[in-house]
C-alpha cells in the first residue's frame, strides 16, 4: 500500500511538474496570431506572406534566442480570406499567450474593416502593411490601427506619378484616358475616390470597371476596355483575377506595358499563369523580390537549414515571401522599441501599440537587420501611422520582376488632408474624440 | 453593331467553357439523380494531378493518361466508399455526401500537390485575330472544338453502347435496374469515371486560361445557371444552356451593367435561370417528371 502511495506520489509530482513546466516556459513568450489562408482562391498570398512572417519569428528564436530572451510563439487560424472567419480567428486568438495577442495582421482589407474597432476596444493593435483603410494613417482617430509603410491611397498617387513620368510630365496627363479595373470588394473600391480627385486635379478621364469575385471570366470588361481605348489601365486585382486580366488584355491587343497593377497584383503567382501574356506588365511594390539579402540568407541557414520552414523552400525570395519577411521585421522592431520602454519581457497589445507608433527604422538599422534594399526607412508617430509612403515600380520580363524606377514618393500633400478629412468624418459618426498628439 | 456582335460571339465562346463544366454535372445526374456538388473539386483535382505529373517530368500525353487512370481509380473509390453505402437513400443524402466529397477532394488535391499557383501550357496559343473588325482568340475556338468532340463522344457512348443503355436504365429507376440484373455499382463507377474525364478536359482548358489553382473549383458556379436553364439530364441542354448563359451574361454586363454599377455577370445568369424556371421548371431539355399520388 505504502509502495503504491509512493508511486502515486511520484506520478502526481510528475504531473504537477508537467503542468508547471509549460506555464513557466510560457511566462517568457510573446504570442503572435497568424490568421492565415492556406485554402481558398487567395491561398498563394496567404501562405507566402504568413509563411515568411512565421519564418522570421522562427529566425529570431533560433538565431538570437528570441527578442531579448523573449521567445515568439504563434498559432495559425484559417480564415480562407473570409471576413466572418477572420473575426472568429481574432476572437479566438486575441487572449492567447501570457499577455494576449501582441498584434493582429488580418492580411485582408475586408477583415481589417471587420476587426479594427474590436482591436481598439481590446487594445490589440491591428496592423495592415500595404493594405487596409487609407484614413487610418491618422493615429489620432485610429490609435490601434496601423496601415504601415504605405496605404493604397499613397501608392495610388505614386502610380499616377509613374504614369505622368512615362507620359513626359504630370501636365501631359490632361486629356488622357485611364481605366481602373478593380476587384469588387472593400479592397478594390479603396482607391476610387482618390482616383476621381486626381482625375479632376490633372484633367484626365477615369472610368471604373468592377470585376466580381473571384474574376474567372473578364471578357465583358475587357471588351469594354477595347471600346474605351484607354491610354493606361490600372489593375487592382487579387488572386486569379490578375492572370485572367493579363490574358484578356492580350486577347484584345491591349499593351501590357500600359497596365499598372497594385502590389497585390504584382507577385510571381499573378503573372506566371498568364505566360507570355504577362510580359511587359508593370506593378507597384514596396519591396523587391530576390534572395540576395543577408536576412533571407539567415532564414535559409537557421530556419530552412533546420527544416523548420513554413512554406516550400523554393518560394523563399519571391514577392509574397519577402513581403512576409517585412511583416516580421516591422512587427519585431515595434516590439523591440516597446521593450526598450516597458522592459524586456512579454508585452501587452497596448504596450506594443506604443512601439508601433514610435518606430524609427533608419537606413543604418535596416542595414544592421540585413535588409538593405529590401525595406524602406520607416518612421511612425502618434499622428502618422503610415510612416513610409514611397513606392517602386517593377516590370515582368517574362521570367522575373525587374525594378524599373527608384523610390517614388507618394503625394502626401494630397493624401494627408483627405485622410484627415475622412478620419474626422469617421470620428464624428462614431462619436470618437480624437487624441491629441504632441 | 460590330461591337454588339463581338460581345455576342465572345459570350457564346465563353458559354462553351461553362458547358464543359456543366457536362460533368449532367453525367452524374443522369446516372444517379444526384446533383454532384463535387464536380468543381473534380475539375481542380484533375488539373492539379495533371500538372503535378508534368512537374515530375512526365510527357504531356503520359501525364494525361496517368491522370485519367487516377480519375478512374478515384471513381471506383468514390463508388465503393461513398455511393454504395447510400444506395436507395433519398437524393438529399447523396447530395450531402457529395458536399463532403468536395471538401475531401479540394484538401487532398492541395495536400498532395501543394496550394501554389501553377502555369499550364497545353500548346494552344491564346492570341487574338481580327475578323471584320472583331477580335477573337484562337484558344476559344479550340475550346469550342474540344467541347464539340466531347459531346459527340458522350452522345455515342450513351446511345450506342450497352453501358450507356444500362446507365439510362439506372437513371430511370435504381431498383428496377437492379431487378433486371444491371450492375448498379459498375454503372456508377463508369459514370463517375466519365465525369472524371470531363473534369480533366475542363480542368486543362480552364487551367491553361487561369493557371492551375484553387479557383478552378469555383468554375462550378458558372455551370449552375447553365444546368438550371438547360436541364440536369440533357447533354444538349448543357451545351445550349451554356451558350445562352454565356451570351446573355456578356451582353448584360456590357449593355445593362453600367446602369447597376457593373459586375452583374455573376448574378445575372442566376436571375435569368430563375426567371426561366417560372416558365419551364424542368429546364429547356429536362425531362418533365409526372408523379402519381
Amino acid at each position: 500500500m505504502k509502495r503504491i502511495n509512493l508511486v502515486g506520489l511520484a506520478v502526481g509530482a510528475g504531473l504537477a511538474l508537467g503542468a508547471v513546466g509549460p506555464a513557466w516556459a510560457q511566462a517568457n513568450e510573446q504570442f503572435v496570431p497568424m490568421p492565415i489562408y492556406r485554402t481558398g482562391p487567395y491561398a498563394a498570398g496567404g501562405t507566402g506572406v504568413f509563411g515568411a512572417f512565421m519564418d522570421y519569428l522562427a529566425l529570431i528564436n533560433e538565431r538570437d534566442g528570441g527578442l531579448n530572451g523573449v521567445k515568439f510563439t504563434w498559432e495559425e487560424c484559417e480564415t480562407a480570406y473570409d471576413n466572418a472567419r477572420g473575426v472568429e480567428c481574432y476572437e479566438r486568438l486575441k487572449g492567447k499567450g501570457p499577455t494576449g495577442a501582441a498584434m493582429f495582421h488580418p492580411l485582408s482589407t475586408g477583415i481589417t474593416y471587420s476587426v479594427f474597432e474590436k482591436g481598439a476596444v481590446d487594445k490589440v493593435p491591428v496592423v495592415s502593411i500595404g493594405y487596409g483603410r487609407g484614413d487610418a494613417m491618422d493615429g489620432r482617430v485610429f490609435p490601434y490601427l496601423f496601415p504601415l509603410i504605405t496605404t493604397y491611397w499613397s501608392q495610388n498617387t505614386a502610380k499616377i506619378k509613374y504614369i505622368g513620368m512615362k507620359e513626359g510630365g504630370m501636365d501631359k496627363l490632361k486629356g488622357k484616358k485611364l481605366a481602373n479595373i478593380y476587384h469588387d470588394s472593400a479592397y478594390g473600391k479603396e482607391t476610387i475616390d482618390i482616383l476621381n480627385k486626381q482625375a479632376a486635379m490633372y484633367g484626365f478621364e477615369v472610368k471604373h470597371f468592377p470585376v466580381a469575385h473571384p474574376g474567372l471570366d473578364q471578357k465583358a470588361v475587357w471588351l469594354q476596355i477595347k471600346q474605351m481605348a484607354p491610354d493606361w489601365v490600372i489593375l487592382r486585382g487579387w488572386g486569379v483575377m490578375n492572370p485572367t486580366a493579363l490574358k484578356e488584355a492580350q486577347r484584345v491587343n491591349f499593351p501590357r506595358e500600359k497596365i499598372v497593377g497594385v502590389w497585390w497584383s504584382g507577385s510571381e503567382e499573378d503573372v506566371r499563369p498568364a505566360g507570355a501574356a504577362a510580359k511587359g506588365y508593370v506593378a507597384a511594390g514596396f519591396h523587391p523580390a530576390g534572395k540576395n539579402f543577408p536576412v533571407i540568407k539567415d532564414v535559409e541557414k537557421f530556419v530552412y537549414g533546420k527544416k523548420k520552414g513554413n512554406v516550400e523552400a523554393e518560394r523563399v525570395g519571391t514577392i509574397y515571401y519577402n513581403r512576409g519577411i517585412i511583416h516580421g521585421i516591422v512587427s519585431v522592431e515595434a516590439m523591440r522599441v516597446a521593450q526598450e520602454k516597458f522592459g524586456k519581457k512579454p508585452l501587452t497589445g497596448e504596450q506594443i501599440a506604443w512601439g508601433l507608433e514610435n518606430l524609427n527604422i533608419t537606413a543604418e538599422r535596416i542595414k544592421a537587420l540585413g535588409a538593405e534594399g529590401l525595406l524602406q526607412p520607416l518612421k511612425t508617430s502618434c499622428l502618422d501611422h503610415e510612416g513610409g509612403g514611397a513606392v517602386k515600380f517593377q516590370q515582368w520580363d517574362g521570367d522575373k520582376w525587374v525594378i524599373v524606377t527608384d523610390w517614388i514618393e507618394a503625394d502626401k500633400k494630397l493624401v494627408r488632408p483627405l485622410a484627415e478629412e475622412s478620419a474626422a468624418k469617421y470620428a464624428k459618426e462614431k462619436n470618437i474624440t480624437p487624441r491629441t498628439c504632441n | 453593331m460590330t461591337f454588339f456582335f463581338e460581345v455576342l460571339i465572345g459570350g457564346l465562346l465563353a458559354g462553351v467553357m461553362y458547358s464543359l463544366v456543366a457536362l460533368g454535372f449532367v453525367m452524374i445526374f443522369k446516372a444517379s439523380g444526384v446533383f454532384n456538388f463535387a464536380q468543381g473539386a473534380l475539375v481542380l483535382f484533375a488539373a492539379l494531378t495533371f500538372v503535378g505529373f508534368m512537374e515530375k517530368g512526365l510527357p504531356f500525353w503520359v501525364a494525361m493518361a496517368v491522370t485519367l487512370a487516377v480519375m478512374m481509380g478515384s471513381a471506383i473509390l468514390i463508388e465503393r466508399f461513398v455511393l454504395r453505402p447510400l444506395v436507395n437513400q433519398p437524393p438529399i443524402t447523396l447530395f450531402m455526401a457529395t458536399i463532403g466529397l468536395s471538401f475531401l477532394l479540394e484538401g487532398l488535391g492541395q495536400g498532395l500537390w501543394g496550394s501554389q499557383v501553377r502555369a499550364l501550357d497545353i500548346g494552344i496559343e491564346d492570341l487574338p485575330f481580327d475578323v471584320l473588325g472583331m477580335t477573337f482568340s484562337k484558344f476559344d475556338f479550340f475550346a469550342a472544338g474540344c467541347a464539340a468532340l466531347l459531346v459527340g463522344a458522350l452522345v455515342l457512348f450513351f446511345n450506342k453502347t450497352r453501358v450507356g443503355l444500362a446507365l439510362r436504365a439506372v437513371a430511370d429507376d435504381h431498383q428496377a435496374a437492379l431487378a433486371v440484373g444491371i450492375p448498379l455499382q459498375f454503372v456508377w463507377a463508369v459514370v463517375w469515371a466519365v465525369a472524371g474525364l470531363v473534369a480533366l478536359v475542363a480542368g486543362l482548358l480552364w487551367g491553361s486560361r487561369l493557371g492551375v489553382q484553387f479557383s478552378l473549383s469555383l468554375v462550378a458556379l458558372k455551370a449552375l445557371p447553365v444546368l438550371i436553364l438547360g436541364g440536369f439530364t440533357s447533354i444538349a441542354g448543357a451545351i445550349v444552356g451554356g451558350l445562352i448563359i454565356g451570351a446573355s451574361e456578356k451582353l448584360a454586363e456590357v449593355f445593362i451593367g453600367p446602369y447597376f454599377g457593373g459586375a452583374i455577370e455573376n448574378w445575372f445568369p442566376y436571375m435569368l435561370a430563375l426567371a426561366f424556371l417560372l416558365i419551364r421548371p424542368q429546364g429547356l431539355f429536362g425531362e418533365k417528371i409526372i408523379e402519381r399520388v
